[in-house]
């Protein structure tokens, strides 16, 4: 029959060269050069980065020193940016005030991503009675508004910048638990963690060393997007009064104790409007082109 | 006299479903419907059916990949249908699998080294150079080249890729090995490489197979045994030699009779089957070939055939040799 004559012993395969390769990085960084909006946006991210390090020592007038002779002025070659009510400098004032924006939007998604993740790896992997109370959990928050949410919450525990970071990431959580669950889920059905479940690999080991590296790039995507939202609802917060309280250069607050003067002197709640708008729209923006660039069904 | 290795006695797999208005009526779904078979130690058994007859299913319950219904599989004196858990786990070393699918067995963010050596490091290989060494001597072993272990698994061609998979089968040294359909995905040419290979590593290291195909000419030539299952029950379970020369179920001889032969001069009479495979959840009563058999007698529609051994290791389940 055929196949004696089919199968006859060939050259062995493994011994041909492989094509040169290219290193992961090198080629994400080549697919980030070419998303130029996203591109700029990580400079703009790195710049506002470089500011909330460096600027407190930078500043030209100290944040607290009040200049009742210079009160709502405008911009000037004294004063940059112009005085607020108190005659402060406001261009020292919004770039102290980066530090606290960047990290309470850091931290606070950090903190709701972290645990979000953990939720959602877990409701994914064991599936059943965990994932019905997990998600059942999360669909109870998402059923109020997030800002209503971090409102109630910043009212129980009180005003402060550390209870804001808290309601935040509060509120980060299911929907961080939902999207890693479902790439969770999928990762799961993988063949190659079927293969690993056969070899007899623990549910901890396959979690973590199979299925989570699965879920990162979403979840870095989902990061950098949220931070912009977790930025603006903390100085949302801030300006009703719920966050960062003054004299504290944060700018939501610092839009709050110019509200009084916007017919008069626009310009004290203009500067740190701009500042939330540049900082939100270039999160956005950079999230926007990492998922093109992580997508794997987009080819380089 | 054949040493029995594995023995599986009456094996059922039934998955739940629904049908019927507002799915009332409760079904199941019998993927594979009492199978009994023994696997010898050192022998190649081959599994072959239609897609959908119960092959994978069942290598993937001797797995524990899929949890049987009922049934038992008997190695080393315990059932491994029954045990759970940590138990469970550190059977696991003894059966290893092979997968179809060279790309998506193998993780894609992990290196050669990592992949080979991640059963080691599950069963307890705590020495890393002794790990490493084992990875190495595999490779080799396999006919992949150990200086190429730090490369991803994407960076290989298919049949490369299957020989990854099978030095991660073998590194633990596993007495079962579980192939199902191992060279379906890979190019003809690739696929005479790997079945030479699992033949060698056979002679080498005395390893077990149990081969899931559904191309009887790779079944022919690797397998020893050979039983060809019919929607989820064993038809026909002989050697290779008297299988293929003295085919008993109207089955197994019209899968033989469209075997292409490559000679244009010899004529064979090919058995036509009529019609598709019914569907797993409403089987036909009886013999659940006699929808498509061409010698269905009355007796078929009604009786299910009993498994007989009409000659010496020759078993078939049909009505026409009772």
């Amino acid at each position: 029959m055929a196949t004696e004559k089919q199968i006859e012993t060939m050259e062995w395969a493994g011994t041909s060269p492989l094509p040169a390769r290219k290193s992961p990085f090198s080629r994400f960084m080549k697919k980030l050069i070419r998303q130029r909006l996203a591109f700029v946006s990580g400079i703009g991210i790195i710049g506002l980065i470089i500011i909330a390090i460096i600027g407190p020592s930078i500043i030209p007038y100290k944040i607290t020193t009040v200049d009742y002779q210079y009160v709502l002025q405008g911009p000037s070659a004294r004063h940059w940016l112009g005085t607020d009510p108190y005659g402060r400098d406001l261009f020292s004032r919004i770039i102290a005030g980066t530090r606290i924006s960047l990290s309470v939007g850091f931290f606070s998604v950090l903190a709701g991503a972290a645990a979000g993740t953990f939720l959602g790896l877990l409701a994914g992997f064991y599936g059943k009675w965990v994932d019905s109370i997990i998600m059942r959990i999360c669909d109870i928050l998402f059923a109020f508004p997030g800002m209503i949410l971090a409102i109630g919450i910043v009212a129980i525990l009180g005003p402060g910048i550390m209870n804001v970071v808290i309601a935040v990431s509060i509120f980060n959580i299911p929907s961080f638990a939902r999207i890693v669950r479902s790439s969770t889920l999928s990762a799961r059905a993988a063949l190659f963690v079927e293969a690993e479940r056969s070899i007899g690999a623990k549910n901890r080991r396959l979690i973590w060393r199979h299925i989570f590296p699965e879920t990162i790039s979403t979840i870095i995507v989902y990061f950098t997007m949220r931070i912009g939202t977790a930025i603006l609802a903390a100085a949302s917060l801030s300006f009703l009064g719920l966050g960062a309280q003054p004299p504290s250069p944060e700018w939501g607050a610092m839009l709050s104790s110019g509200r009084d003067y916007l017919d008069t002197s626009p310009f004290v709640t203009l500067f740190p409007g701009l500042a939330i708008f540049f900082t939100v729209l270039v999160f956005n923006l950079f999230g926007d082109g990492l998922r093109d660039v992580l997508d794997p069904k987009i080819k380089d | 006299m054949p040493e029995p290795l594995v023995q599986v006695k009456n094996l059922k797999k039934y998955y739940p479903a629904q049908s019927g208005i507002l799915g009332l009526k409760k079904v199941a779904v019998k993927a594979v419907d009492g199978i009994s078979f023994t696997l010898n130690r050192g022998e190649t058994f081959g599994l072959v059916g239609e897609s959908g007859c119960g092959k994978s299913t069942t290598g993937r319950m001797l797995m524990h990949l899929t949890e049987p219904t009922d049934g038992q599989i008997i190695f080393e004196g315990k059932d491994l249908a029954s045990l759970k858990g940590e138990e469970l786990r550190s059977e696991r070393r003894h059966f290893q699998m092979i997968f179809q699918d060279p790309y998506a067995s193998l993780s894609p963010r992990m290196s050669v080294r990592a992949i080979i050596e991640e059963p080691l490091i599950i069963h307890g290989v705590k020495d890393k150079s002794e790990r490493r060494e084992r990875v190495d001597r595999m490779m080799e072993l396999v006919g992949l080249n150990s200086d190429q272990a730090d490369r991803y698994s994407y960076e290989f061609s298919g049949g490369q890729r299957q020989r990854i998979g099978i030095a991660r089968a073998l590194v633990l040294n596993p007495d079962l090995i579980i192939a199902d359909e191992p060279v379906s995905a890979l190019d003809v040419s690739i696929q005479s490489q790997i079945v030479n290979l699992l033949q060698d590593l056979q002679d080498q290291l005395g390893l077990t197979y149990l081969f899931i195909a559904h191309d009887l000419s790779v079944i022919e030539h690797i397998s020893n045994r050979i039983a060809v299952m019919y929607l989820g029950r064993i038809m026909e379970l002989a050697g290779k030699k008297s299988l293929y020369a003295e085919p008993l179920h109207p089955y197994t001889q019209a899968l033989i009779s469209a075997i292409p032969i490559p000679d244009p001069q010899i004529k064979r009479e090919k058995i036509v089957l009529k019609g598709d495979i019914p569907s797993p959840a409403n089987p036909p009563a009886g013999c659940p070939f006699h929808t498509r058999c061409p010698k269905a007698m009355d007796i078929c529609r009604t009786v299910r055939p009993e498994t007989i051994e009409k000659q010496p290791g020759h078993f078939v389940a049909c009505h026409l040799y009772n």
